[in-house]
């Protein structure tokens, strides 16, 4: 019913039969947990080639077993619950997590139309006007899992976590949402089959480049991920709201985050990267043979680990943030930007409706602005007359400002009291011709 | 009554046989979360009920034809507000429950009569009411729901909506306003800290931890140093306002005797550390009972 109210140029799902929907289902969630194994094992293996290390090795080839075999420990540890916990809140936490971060890959598509079993069906589980709102929904239930995760534990380090953690998530949700906005705005769809096959011409990533690295920044909050990952950071909370979980508690948390990084991931494939459609050399082979049929899954996963990549890659070579700095960003930054953007959007999306001014003019107007952006970096600025350095040797302060510094250039250290006992001692020796003692010379005072 | 809504739902055109067990299924659900949310000792428990509520609307929404008010249900309601309530309710802690002594005299049975009240107009109002068939689901939802909802809300409503958002900002900007506080001195960075951490001369460095070069490393028994004297802000300040702390000079003796190739039990002239008598008792005790127990000196006693 939902599915037919879909404008043409979304998918069509007027021949699926419920064992098709049966299939989907299931293969999404297959492919979401292996996905998760074998995400674990590209982290480590690509931040150990990163940090000039093998990696995990041993289990399997490349080590790809790895990540199999830490489930498996996982599955068989000792399942605590802490006496304290809110027993009913601490089980049910990480269920929450984990339900809500397998819902988002229903609305994404996978590939066009395929011939499956006979029947013409896309590759998508389902479709309908606000599957991109619907994701956000997900992800903002899923972080309830993790804030009355930490809540439950009746805990110190996890209530700090989840509290964070809600913070986080509303702060970086508003600059997600908007960033969101200007792709709404040009696809004119929140359906993600219609935003996919509104990519034909270009892929949204290049007229919105503003709009994904907002949307880039914000997911990587969004999913608590270095340099963003306050809410679990292990240097100052333990392991933030997880700290009293363990076994498949535990598992079913970090199940969670590696399929929330990969939903992200999907998002920012098919709203921006053009979704399952080949990259341009590609697609403009035989007429496009490259975008029909099978292939586009292909595209899709390999847009999807790209992504995944760019998330590991934060990870082995940015620090973790301060949490002050990290709310200032997102409310002082990226929310302001994203407003900005989306007006700038909405105004020049309402010039070419309501005014029908066509491209090649806006194009005129946005070079002539960009231009005089350009000049007017050019033109000096009136430079404020630097103070000369004051001449001569000056005097050196050891400890300026209370802490012990070497010399600034043009500073002199102060003659060395051993170089002039040492010419005294050599004084001596040379009248008396006698070998200095060197055991009776005075202790020398070191700071402190 | 919530045989009349359905009674109310099954009479439309526009019910299916899915939507009819999807309430079904939802009724329970929602009335069992409704009675949690009235019931619930803990705040945070009547928050959760509130959320299953809410989503299982949302999902009533969606199976009604408004599949935008159902998702925006959830990221709105659901996603924010609920999430800024959970975060103070947070704050109060796991072990406290809502106290249920009555504040307000004869408080609970005004509750009682008005609750029964709305009941009895509600059941009257449900009851006695006429269902016409629903129609103009499928126009209002030409050509997708969102675009309907806008078409409306822009066009018929534009002015009550430029009302609600005038409102919205005004209400933002007082609390801003209302919260802003001037600055009265400068603004203290962690550069600025540290500076005057080391013009104040306090202690740079991290405090030593308790048992360090001592023998036993719990938290009530002081640190060492390397001269053998106890360091007294090695044991939390807790401990000490407490008078927990165990008895310093007792535990350098002990390792004088141990040193000495005696045991590390104090003879009955050396009893083992007390605490303050005004404090609890300290469990240094039992620790040199333990201690006495493992054969330290290796000597088979």
């Amino acid at each position: 019913m939902l599915a037919a109210a879909v404008a043409p140029g979304g998918a069509d799902f007027s021949n699926d039969t419920w064992w098709l929907w049966v299939i989907k289902a299931v293969v999404i969630i297959v492919f979401l947990l292996t996905s998760v194994l074998f995400a674990i094992w590209f982290e480590r293996k690509v931040v150990a080639r990163m940090q000039v290390r093998p990696g995990p090795n041993v289990h399997g080839p490349f080590g790809l077993l790895q990540s199999l075999a830490d489930a498996m420990k996982l599955l068989f540890k000792e399942d605590m619950t802490v006496t304290a916990a809110d027993k009913i809140v601490y089980v049910v936490a990480p269920m929450i997590a984990v339900f809500c971060s397998l819902l988002t890959f229903a609305v994404i598509p996978l590939g066009p139309s395929v011939n499956l079993f006979g029947h013409e069906t896309p590759l998508q589980l389902t479709d309908f006007p606000v599957a991109v709102l619907y994701i956000l929904a997900c992800a903002s239930v899923g972080v309830y899992g993790i804030v009355l995760g930490g809540w439950a534990s009746n805990s110190t380090y996890p209530l700090l976590g989840s509290v964070r953690s809600t913070a986080q998530v509303i702060s970086y949700e508003l600059a997600m949402g908007l960033s969101l906005v200007s792709v709404f705005l040009l696809a004119g769809s929140m359906s993600t089959s219609q935003i996919v096959s509104s990519q034909h011409t270009i892929w949204w990533v290049l007229p919105l480049l503003p709009a994904f690295v907002i949307y880039v920044i914000s997911m990587v909050g969004e999913t608590n991920r270095l340099p963003f990952d306050l809410p679990e950071a292990e240097g100052e909370l333990v392991s933030g709201y997880m700290t009293e979980y363990s076994s498949m508690k535990f598992a079913w948390f970090f199940l969670a985050e590696y399929i929330n990084m990969l939903n992200v991931s999907a998002v920012a494939t098919t709203l921006f990267l053009g979704g399952w459609r080949a990259p341009w050399p590609i697609s403009a082979i035989n007429d496009g043979m490259f975008n029909t049929g099978w292939w586009p899954v292909l595209w899709f996963l390999v847009k999807l680990w790209a992504v995944m990549f760019f998330f590991v890659w934060v990870r082995g070579s940015v620090l973790r943030f301060r949490y002050d700095q990290f709310m200032n960003i997102g409310w002082k930054r990226l929310i302001p930007a994203a407003l900005v953007w989306v007006v700038l959007v909405a105004l020049v999306q309402g010039l070419r409706t309501f005014w029908h001014i066509d491209r090649t003019a806006l194009f005129v107007v946005a070079g002539v602005l960009g231009l005089f952006v350009v000049v007017s970096l050019l033109i000096p600025e009136k430079k404020k007359p630097v103070a000369p350095p004051p001449a001569g040797p000056q005097v050196f302060d050891p400890f300026a400002g209370g802490y012990p510094v070497p010399p600034m250039p043009g500073q002199v250290l102060p003659p060395s009291p051993r170089a002039q006992r040492r010419a005294d001692a050599a004084l001596v020796g040379s009248t008396t011709s006698e070998v200095p003692d060197t055991t009776t010379t005075e202790p020398e005072v070191h700071g402190g | 009554m919530s045989a009349v809504v359905h009674a109310a739902l099954a009479g439309g055109t526009q019910t299916s046989g899915a939507e009819e067990a999807l309430f079904w299924v939802l009724a329970p659900v929602m009335v069992l979360a409704a009675f949690g949310l009235l019931f619930a000792r803990k705040a945070v428990h009547a928050a959760l009920s509130l959320i299953v509520v809410m989503i299982s609307l949302a999902f009533m929404y969606v199976a009604q034809g408004a599949v935008f008010l159902g998702v925006v249900q959830v990221v709105v309601y659901t996603g924010a507000i609920m999430m800024l309530f959970l975060f103070v309710l947070m704050l109060v802690g796991v072990g406290s429950s809502d106290s249920l002594v009555e504040t307000i005299r004869g408080q609970r049975w005004a509750g009682w009569l008005a609750g029964l009240g709305l009941a009895a107009v509600l059941a009257g109002v449900l009851g006695t009411a006429l269902y016409p068939d629903p129609v103009g689901l499928d126009e209002a939802n030409a050509p997708t729901n969102p675009e309907g909802v806008a078409r409306v809300i822009f066009s018929q409503h534009v002015f009550a909506m430029e009302v609600v958002g005038a409102l919205l900002v005004t209400a933002a900007l007082g609390a801003l306003v209302l919260t802003h506080r001037r600055r009265l001195t400068p603004k203290r960075g962690q550069r600025e800290l540290a500076d005057l951490r080391v013009e104040g001369g306090h202690h740079l460095a991290p405090l030593p931890a308790p048992g360090v070069y001592a023998r036993h490393n719990a938290m009530d028994v002081p640190a060492l140093d390397p001269y053998g004297d106890p360091i007294e802000s090695s044991v939390p300040r807790v401990l000490r306002v407490r008078g927990q702390e165990a008895d310093a000079a007792e535990y350098a003796a002990r390792i004088d005797r141990v040193l000495a190739g005696r045991s590390a039990k104090g003879d009955a002239t050396n009893p083992p550390p007390a605490a303050d008598p005004a404090g609890q008792p300290v469990n240094a005790p039992d620790i040199a009972d333990a201690v006495a127990g493992v054969d330290l000196e290796g000597d088979g006693k």
